[in-house]
């Protein structure tokens, strides 16, 4: 009588459920009414299913075991990345059409070495002190790049004249209720324009374990993970930002990492100590982004011809697809 | 009459346009001409009364006198006003000719409180206005988790160190950095291994490419999938160079070989014998004074 539990057992509390609980096949925890009752069995179903996963996984690795080195391989666990929904416009390595494209696009002068990047950066109207200070930090990061103050210039008149001044690219951040919230990112002469979202923004004072300010020196530029087409354009628009001879002298690394979409934004000064080991120590700001829209001409909000703008009905479905 | 409802409303019964505060009381009755909850500037307790309002941008005079205190519907009778500043206030003169001077007053004052707040306006509509977005706070906060998980996997110490020492392999860096290079021949051999396996073709270019340790490097770089671009620029640049300076290379192999397993700095192997000179000359003088 005390092996089967129908479904009202007499313990509340009790502390010793039975060894193998053997449920009629037709029931299920979910249709008892009262609740702690329900409660009550639902635990006990819970403590079943993990004595079960446990010796099964028990029998596993005594087969493993008895097998020795003719066991199967381990199987590899699945990961968002392993299971990725495979983005038709990835990019092949030797892909002629992309290296033509890459060719002839905006971003061609500047990887011939016909320009020197030369940006400005600036914020939206009124900013307050965290966002001054992260503009400043940004200015010590990105070599050849200038702080303007915005005294409520429109966009498109700040554009002409920079274009003027012989500017490559304009960063615009954005700030909402005193801290940086935004960055738009325009490559100037009629370039494409890039809207991304900040957050975690740290100001160089609230990284742990800093070490001094970055010097003068060019820093080099990783880019990681940008596998798509709209992740080579934009990873194409962060490599244009820092001049082509980086200064190995410097040791300063500026990495821009893509991982599901977010770009994490680092900047690490490193020292070989061995040549296998390299020790990485973090200064300057670090913030992360994610792509909001990417229009093709200048700051446009009216009339601009969007190339990719985050639609979120219809881009937030699949939590294995991921567009840059 | 007038003084009756005053006496109600005033102070003992409930006005449901009052609103008291710990220093003033204020009337939400918009036909108010002050605002405040006072005998003469209470629209209901006046039998002749006046208010001046705008409606999309154009000031209308209201004006309510005893003989429509019956008619409630026709009690406020409304006159637009010229858009005029100076014609305005003249209307509203001839209009409320011989009413009391206090309400006569207030109209003309709020009618200027009026216009100055719609030029305002218009001044600020022609500057760029900033467009308020809402944040969905579901979006929000799976955004941030996201972005949390996404920081966990991305294990971006790892990877940058990972990218840094392919790239001194690859030998991006040059003269700067002089660890042992027979260590990266062996590592070479041994993914040369690996490759030859895979595709004839392959095999065929790094036979060539036996003699030049430079030229295996840069094709070892198209096999791996490049995602970065300062790579590429550098790869074609460095390998220039390389071809240049394949003497120095060949040098630094043999001094390394002669050395062996410690991976110290040039100048600090050099430095070595000449230390060792230096002693020979200070047990000299010794021997001299003994012999006095």
């Amino acid at each position: 009588a005390a092996e089967g539990s129908g479904p009202v057992p007499r313990d509340g509390a009790g502390p010793a459920a039975p060894e193998r609980v053997l449920f009629p096949p037709t029931f299920s925890v979910s249709e008892i009414k009262n609740k702690q009752r329900r409660h009550f069995m639902f635990l006990r179903w819970k403590q079943q299913q993990r004595k079960e996963k446990l010796a099964l996984k028990k029998k596993r690795r005594k087969e493993r075991e008895a097998l020795g080195d003719k066991a199967p391989p381990k199987a590899v666990p699945k990961t968002i990345e392993n299971q990725r929904v495979y983005d038709e416009t990835t990019v092949d390595p030797n892909d002629e059409e992309v290296a033509f494209d890459e060719a002839t696009d905006e971003f061609a002068p500047y990887f011939n070495r016909q320009t020197v990047p030369k940006i400005l950066i600036t914020t939206s109207d009124r900013p307050r002190g965290r966002t001054v200070r992260f503009c400043e930090q940004l200015a010590t990061v990105i070599p050849n790049s200038h702080v303007y103050y915005r005294r409520g210039l429109a966009l498109k008149r700040i554009i002409p004249q920079c274009i003027a001044r012989d500017f490559t690219d304009l960063i615009v951040i954005n700030e909402d209720r005193k801290i940086p919230n935004g960055l738009v990112l325009s490559h100037l002469p009629d370039g494409p324009t890039a809207h991304f979202r900040m957050s975690s923004v740290r100001l160089r004072k609230e990284i742990k374990r800093k070490g001094k300010e970055p010097t003068e020196h060019v820093p080099e530029v990783i880019l990681n993970n940008f596998t798509t087409r709209l992740g080579h354009s934009i990873g194409r628009m962060f490599a244009a930002l820092f001049p082509h001879n980086p200064q190995f002298i410097g040791r300063q690394v500026a990495t821009f990492h893509n991982q599901r979409d977010y770009i994490f934004f680092r900047f690490h000064r490193y020292i070989f100590k061995s040549e296998k080991k390299v020790g990485i120590q973090e200064l300057g700001p670090r913030f992360t982004l994610k792509l909001r829209s990417l229009q093709k001409g200048t700051f446009d909000s009216k009339f601009g011809e969007y190339e990719w703008i985050h639609k979120r009905r219809e881009m937030d479905t699949s939590r294995r697809k991921f567009h840059l | 009459s007038p003084q009756v409802v005053w006496s109600m409303l005033g102070n003992r019964q409930f006005c449901s346009y009052k609103m008291t505060t710990k220093t003033q009381n204020f009337c939400r009755n918009e036909y108010n001409l002050t605002g405040l909850c006072n005998r003469s500037s209470c629209p209901l307790a006046n039998s002749q009364y006046a208010t001046v309002r705008e409606e999309k941008g154009r000031c209308y005079l209201y004006m309510k006198t005893i003989e429509r205190a019956a008619f409630p519907r026709r009690l406020w009778e409304r006159v637009l006003l010229s858009k005029n500043y100076e014609k305005a206030l003249e209307e509203i003169d001839e209009n409320l000719i011989y009413w009391p001077r206090f309400i006569r007053h207030k109209c003309k004052q709020r009618f200027t409180k009026i216009t100055q707040y719609l030029i305002r306006i218009r001044k600020l509509t022609l500057k760029r206005q900033r467009k308020l977005v809402p944040l969905r706070r579901k979006i929000e906060r799976r955004e941030n988790r996201r972005e949390e998980k996404a920081l966990i996997a991305a294990q971006l110490d790892n990877a940058i160190e990972k990218e840094l020492l392919e790239r001194l392999k690859q030998d991006t860096y040059g003269d700067i950095y002089n660890f042992p290079i027979h260590a990266f021949d062996k590592a070479l051999q041994q993914q040369e291994a690996e490759s030859e396996s895979e595709s004839d073709a392959e095999r065929e270019e790094e036979d060539e490419d036996d003699e030049d340790v430079d030229k295996r490097e840069f094709v070892e770089a198209e096999d791996s999938e490049l995602s970065d671009f300062e790579d590429m620029d550098k790869l074609e640049t460095s390998s220039e160079e390389e071809q240049e300076e394949e003497e120095e290379v060949e040098k630094k192999a043999s001094h390394s070989k002669w050395k062996g397993k410690t991976p110290l700095k040039g100048p600090a192997r050099r430095k070595r014998p000449y230390i060792e000179i230096e002693y020979e000359e200070e047990t000299e003088p010794s021997t001299k004074t003994k012999t006095a």
